[in-house]
């Protein structure tokens, strides 16, 4: 799960990280104050109006401005608030602009940057930092990976002191910087495992010119398994920033990832349902979706899942292929069977089953007496799908 | 003879009287696994369906000689279950739980790798090889394996079967299956029983980025399995394993392999049903994975309807 960046900010600040001060703006009713607080308490003039979405390249989209003043900072504010910001990660739609983090501006003397994730190729936590900040760490990776120092964690130990320094001193601190960049990176690595976070990025990670280090940037995205345990991270869900259609899936303990095909596939676990996607675009059409109904599906969730795929007005044709398993064959006959019963059929459906109770399944498909065209293998499935699909836009 | 499962595993269920564990526990003894007891703790000293249940691992293993274990456990637990069975020596852990917080299993590994005291491991057994993934992470031999957590199992066909595949669409073979999905392992054991070949054992790995075994684990163990004569890899986005095991099978390998990589149409970012299942920063892609793949000269299924046939051209 990710969360806004302002929220990352607060999370850090509770966990003793230095960040910027800033308010959050969420309603046009208390631009005005959050400006004048800001500025009030400001050392400079400066005021920092940063868009709040999920997606980088803000900045080069237009949606972060540096002013000076409580009037130029309500300008720029109220023209960022409601604005459709578009970057790179956001796609040619864009997204509109909901909350706004204003913030007192800082005299930077060096940007460096900070990560941590999981290695997953031995197993443990890497702290990451770099010298050139503000970059996308990919970029660097790809152009200059000597420019990257990382530390693998133990984590019967922690990030231990002298790792953290070595950190610091590579990225060529010295002094006060360098212990202060010490103690955020040994903080940094206790908030992440503190909130089961999947990556934190500080980016950049910032030297005053009064050789303080703070979070200017930050990007936090958590691990799904470990929500139940955070309460207070699960509450930071912003729905505003996620699909819709995802969100019902999720409501329902479907896994739905919503692609730019047309065809729109039901599958029960996640490596078949990739590879469903895969034979899709082999036979020469796209997939409309990913959706895995899982191992133990009941018949409610199957109709659940159905209904997202029906509601889509992008899918042309739908696939369902199952391997049931622990997954019966008549449950996802039956789902099926219902959810056609309650919001019709308007696009042709494929449906190939295979293991657990098929006979079963196969006999209540045929018996509907609706029309599904069934497929006795994977391949026969996808084939029939795109040619359905395919004569019906022609 | 197989791998891992065999006419010699003893299993018990932890978790056995939860709803999965129960429904398996009992598909496993149909199937013919000597499911020997389970682990509930509270519920030691009862039955549970004609399984006697014991309060810890330790227990149950002085008491019915268990060498194998299979987790159903809920997946707050699920790590610390996975120490609780290698530290009562416990041999072969199967971890099913699916959601397992990752930073759980970044410290179970830690520990597994480092190796636990009281680990003797019995006469014969059958140990990760040295320099393995898992043995060199921690710089210690490993002496126990776990597959999974977020797999589907181990089956040898006609031995045992460890976990929530189906039984019966399995047969006795010569092709070791190793694989990060679920499913489309079943759809690939399908595929190779339909052809009238059958199974050494098939192994899934799951799905999750911080786990056991992984694929060059197994090929080792499947390089010296005098049943198996071919083997059938299936990866997914995500991570560097198939790359890995490219590498391993180059180097390594006399045995043919053949391998599919599912993802080629997953979008960066996003994250597809498994956790592990994710590119990012241009790296998991599926697409270098089979030129890795390929380059090794390992035989590439084109589709995943494909499985059975490209791994038994392999074998003809």
């Amino acid at each position: 799960m990710k969360i806004h960046e302002y929220q990352a900010k607060q999370l850090l600040g509770r966990h003793g990280l230095p960040v910027p001060p800033g308010i959050p703006v969420v309603s046009r009713d208390t631009l005005d104050q959050a400006v004048r607080d800001v500025v009030s308490t400001s050392k400079s003039e400066t005021v920092v109006v940063k868009a709040q979405i999920h997606a980088g390249g803000r900045g080069k989209g237009g949606g972060v401005k540096v002013v000076k003043g409580v009037e130029a900072a309500r300008h720029a504010a109220s023209q960022i608030l409601g604005m459709r910001l578009v970057t790179h990660q956001t796609g040619p739609e864009g997204r509109v602009v909901k909350r706004l983090l204003i913030e007192e501006g800082v005299s930077i003397a060096r940007e460096l940057y900070a990560g941590i994730l999981v290695d997953r190729g031995c197993g443990r936590v890497v702290v990451m930092a770099s010298a050139a900040g503000g970059m996308e760490i990919e970029e660097v990776a790809a152009r200059t990976p000597e420019a990257i120092v990382k530390e693998h964690v133990d984590s019967a130990l922690g990030l231990a002191p002298f790792q953290a320094r070595k950190l610091s001193y590579a990225l060529g601190l010295t002094g006060t910087p360098a212990r202060n960049a010490t103690a955020f990176l040994q903080k940094l690595y206790q908030a992440f495992v503190a909130l089961d976070a999947s990556l934190v990025e500080v980016n950049p990670l910032v030297v005053t010119s009064d050789e303080r280090v703070l979070a200017l940037d930050c990007k936090m995205t958590f691990d799904d398994n470990a929500l139940d345990r955070h309460p207070e991270v699960a509450a930071l869900r912003d729905l505003d920033e996620e699909d819709p259609s995802e969100t019902e899936a999720r409501s329902h303990d479907l896994n739905f990832i919503k692609l730019d095909g047309s065809i729109g596939c039901m599958v029960n676990g996640a490596g078949l349902a990739m590879a469903t996607m895969d034979i899709i675009k082999h036979f020469g059409a796209s997939p409309a979706n990913f959706l895995d109904v899982g191992g133990g599906a009941t018949q409610a969730k199957v109709t659940a899942a159905f209904k997202i795929l029906t509601a889509d007005a992008d899918v042309r044709g739908i696939f369902v292929n199952i391997f049931g398993g622990i997954m019966k064959c008549d449950v996802i006959a039956a789902g099926v069977v219902g959810a056609v019963a309650e919001v019709g059929l308007r696009v042709p459906l494929v449906v190939r089953l295979a293991g657990t109770n098929v006979e079963q399944g196969t006999k209540m498909l045929a018996e509907s007496g609706l029309p599904i065209t069934t497929a006795s293998d994977m391949a026969d499935g996808a084939r029939k799908v795109v040619a359905l699909v395919k004569g019906q836009v022609s | 003879m197989a791998i891992l499962a065999d006419r010699k595993t003893r299993a018990l269920v932890q978790g056995l009287t939860g709803a999965a564990g129960t429904f398996h526990a009992k598909q496993m003894r149909e199937y013919g696994t000597p499911i020997v007891g389970g682990v509930t703790p509270g519920k030691g000293g009862t039955m549970h369906e004609g399984f006697p249940v014991f309060d810890t691992v330790a227990q149950a293993v002085a008491k019915t000689g268990a060498n194998t274990s299979v987790i159903f456990v809920p997946p707050p637990g699920g790590a610390d279950a996975i120490l609780e069975a290698a530290d009562a020596g416990i041999e072969l852990i199967v971890c099913i739980t699916e959601g397992i917080p990752v930073l759980d299993m970044v410290r179970a590994k830690r520990v597994l790798d480092a190796g636990l005291s009281s680990w003797e491991p019995s006469e014969g057994s059958q140990t990760l090889p040295r320099g393995s993934a898992a043995g060199e992470a921690g710089g210690l031999p490993t002496r126990c394996n776990l597959v999974g957590p977020n797999c589907p199992g181990v089956i040898t066909p006609g031995a045992a079967k460890l976990g929530i595949m189906p039984g019966y669409i399995h047969r006795p073979g010569s092709i070791g299956i190793v694989s990060r999905s679920g499913t489309l392992t079943y759809e690939a054991a399908f595929q190779i029983t339909e052809l009238g070949l059958g199974q050494s054992t098939a192994v899934g790995i799951g799905g999750d980025p911080v786990k056991g075994m992984d694929f060059i684990d197994c090929l080792s163990l499947f390089e010296e399995d005098p049943q198996t004569k071919a083997v059938l890899l299936i990866g997914e986005i995500g991570g560097t394993s198939e790359e890995e095991a490219a590498a391993f099978i180059k180097a390594n390998m006399k045995k043919p392999v053949a391998a599919f990589v599912a993802g080629l149409t997953a979008p960066p970012g996003r994250r597809m049903g498994h956790a592990g299942a994710i590119i990012s920063g241009g790296k998991g892609l599926a697409s270098d994975k089979i030129v890795a793949l390929r380059d090794a000269g390992i035989a590439i299924a084109p589709t995943p309807a494909d499985l059975g046939t490209t791994v038994a051209r392999l074998v003809s």
